[in-house]
């Protein structure tokens, strides 16, 4: 169980070939990266603030329920924060599980819960000046998915 | 005494970290310093869905402070 906090870029393909290797209980491993996206030309750059010691140890904590909760081997977590451009690589979750469901299914609760819950705070650099943004009302829902949910079998 | 300002906390403040040397005996009293000093502060502070964590966990209402606390006031969280 691993959660990384980095304002070095990274290469998901090599997160995802470290991830891999040597396993031989794992029989599914899904990875999910995000990029920053701009939906416009108006968006130059992402602002990501992290307080360190304090979202590492959220995230952790999240990344251990949903490995209780469906029965995880194996997590990885790594997010940028500082000044990220538009196509960058911002965030890369894999999951690694005996049977494909419980690896699909926690990497798509991690993700959401990364998107709307996770301590972060985030200011969109545009052509119009600078603006802290807030959760989109979809991530909520999107998290609040999982919330009663009960788990999946494996 | 270590304090600590996030997001838009910190823009309204000017400042991220400061160091407080005759630190307060509770949150309460603080938050009340950091806003007698400055307005944009206070009215930053008291904006809905700010909250503070003592020693890198949450906390809710009033709590006294150790002189060697790290209090951290943290906005809505935005999420990655």
């Amino acid at each position: 169980m691993t959660v990384r906090l980095q304002s070095d870029p990274f290469a998901p393909g090599d997160l995802l070939a470290a991830f891999c290797q040597g396993r031989r209980d794992v029989g599914a491993v899904v990875s999910f990266t995000g990029l920053v996206r701009a939906d416009d030309d108006t968006v130059q750059a992402l602002e990501l603030e992290a307080y360190p010691g304090f979202t590492d140890q959220e995230i952790g904590r999240i990344a251990d329920a949903a490995a209780l909760r469906y029965g995880l081997i194996d997590v990885l977590i790594v997010h940028r924060v500082g000044r990220l451009l538009p196509g960058d690589p911002i965030v890369f979750v894999a999951t690694a599980a005996a049977h494909r469901r419980a690896a699909f299914e926690a990497a798509d609760q991690l993700m959401d819960y990364l998107k709307s819950r996770a301590p972060f705070w985030k200011k969109s650099v545009e052509v119009s000046g600078a603006r802290w943004i807030e959760p989109r009302s979809e991530d909520y829902q999107d998290a609040q998915r999982w919330d009663d949910a009960p788990a999946q079998e494996a | 005494m270590k304090v600590l300002l996030f997001g838009p906390l910190r823009d309204a403040a000017g400042w991220r970290e400061r160091t407080i040397s005759s630190p307060p005996l509770s949150l309460a009293a603080l938050k009340a310093s950091l806003a007698r000093d400055d307005a944009a502060l206070r009215e930053a502070l008291d904006r809905p869905g700010v909250q503070a964590a003592v020693n890198k966990a949450i906390v809710r209402g009033d709590v006294s402070l150790a002189p060697d606390a790290e209090v951290a006031f943290l906005p809505p969280m935005s999420g990655g």
